[in-house]
């Protein structure tokens, strides 16, 4: 098929869709309605299962069954770069402390990145824990953590954020967070119930204990993520710090 | 109320267009960072405080530090491709 019949072949395509999307656009409710439906429903739900945070009550009461498939596709993601990372037969990787220090950062970054650290730290630590209750959660709480780890890096410092953060523990904890996460789910047929059912007592409303199975998935994702994104930035990292191409001094 | 959302939409369209705009891989890494900081003011304004966190972190923290490790390890194996 020469260019000229791909195109038209595109064109037609591309028209049909252009149609059916302005068809499917006018149909919507305008923006800024107060038309919402699943919404009502939703926050009527959170509430009565004693969750302040509606978004995570969708994300593990009400969806939970999705945040699974979630989970396997961002340690689906780490493995696929890992594999693309992997050292070839050509490359060996050079751990000695010979090897070529970051470059020099300026004293500003360095101050802001080790005063930035312990903050975000909390901030992630928070995010996590209170993600009933606040917005916030697993998933943004874990990567905010991963971020703090990786301040030491932006702060200039290779050595110390490699030897705080040993890949094959984080590697492990990765694993564990998702079969966390899927063993709390399994738990509740153990009572009777479905798979994932909020089978905890609920608590009072924004207390920090209540919402029954949220605040444990919380924490499994949490673990997860920021375990993930750790282990992912750090096959990156190796690629600039540490493999060499044969030949190399 | 209005006229802040009018403003940050606008923002999100100036930043998206200067990532595209930006032909220099470093340069288009930074505006990618600015590019998650206008949308999280954007997700803040729609008042979805979730999505705002979920963007910064990702988007202004994790990709472009992604991207520039990707464009350092490439300059690595093939230096005489740098400018």
């Amino acid at each position: 098929m020469n260019r000229a019949a791909r195109i038209a072949v595109f064109a037609v395509g591309a028209l049909g869709l252009a149609i059916a999307f302005l068809l499917a656009f006018d149909a919507l409710p305008h923006f800024g309605t107060e038309s919402h439906p699943y919404g009502d429903r939703s926050v009527r739900a959170a509430v009565a299962q004693k969750t302040s945070n509606v978004v995570t009550s969708l994300a593990f009461d009400q969806r939970g069954f999705d945040t699974v498939g979630e989970e396997f596709i961002l340690v689906l993601a780490v493995l696929g770069g890992t594999l693309l990372l992997r050292a070839r037969e050509d490359e060996r990787e050079d751990d000695s402390d010979d090897a070529p220090r970051s470059p020099e950062v300026a004293d500003a970054v360095r101050l802001t990145g080790y005063l930035a650290m312990p903050i975000t730290l909390l901030l992630g630590g928070y995010l996590v824990v209170h993600g009933a209750l606040s917005p916030g959660g697993g998933f943004q709480g874990g990567v905010a953590l991963a971020t703090a780890i990786h301040l030491l890096y932006v702060a200039g410092d290779y050595q110390a954020l490699d030897k705080l953060r040993p890949v094959p523990l984080f590697k492990a904890t990765e694993a564990a967070g998702v079969s966390a996460y899927v063993a709390i789910g399994l738990a509740a047929i153990a009572t009777g119930s479905a798979f994932l059912t909020n089978v905890l007592p609920l608590g009072s409303y924004q207390k920090l204990a209540s919402a029954g199975t949220v605040p444990l998935l919380n924490a499994a994702v949490g673990v997860a993520v920021l375990s993930s994104v750790v282990v992912l930035l750090s096959e990156f990292l190796e690629q600039t710090h540490v493999v060499r191409a044969e030949g190399d001094a | 109320m209005s006229l802040l959302l009018d403003l940050a939409f606008l923002l999100v369209a100036a930043a998206g267009t200067s990532v595209v705009l930006n032909r220099d891989a470093i340069g288009q890494a930074l505006a990618l960072a600015v590019f998650g900081l206008t949308f999280t003011v954007l997700a803040l304004v729609l008042q979805a405080p979730d999505v705002a966190l979920s963007m910064l972190v990702v988007g202004s923290a994790i990709v472009p530090m992604l991207v520039l490790l990707a464009i350092a390890s490439g300059r690595k194996q093939s230096p005489e491709d740098t400018p």
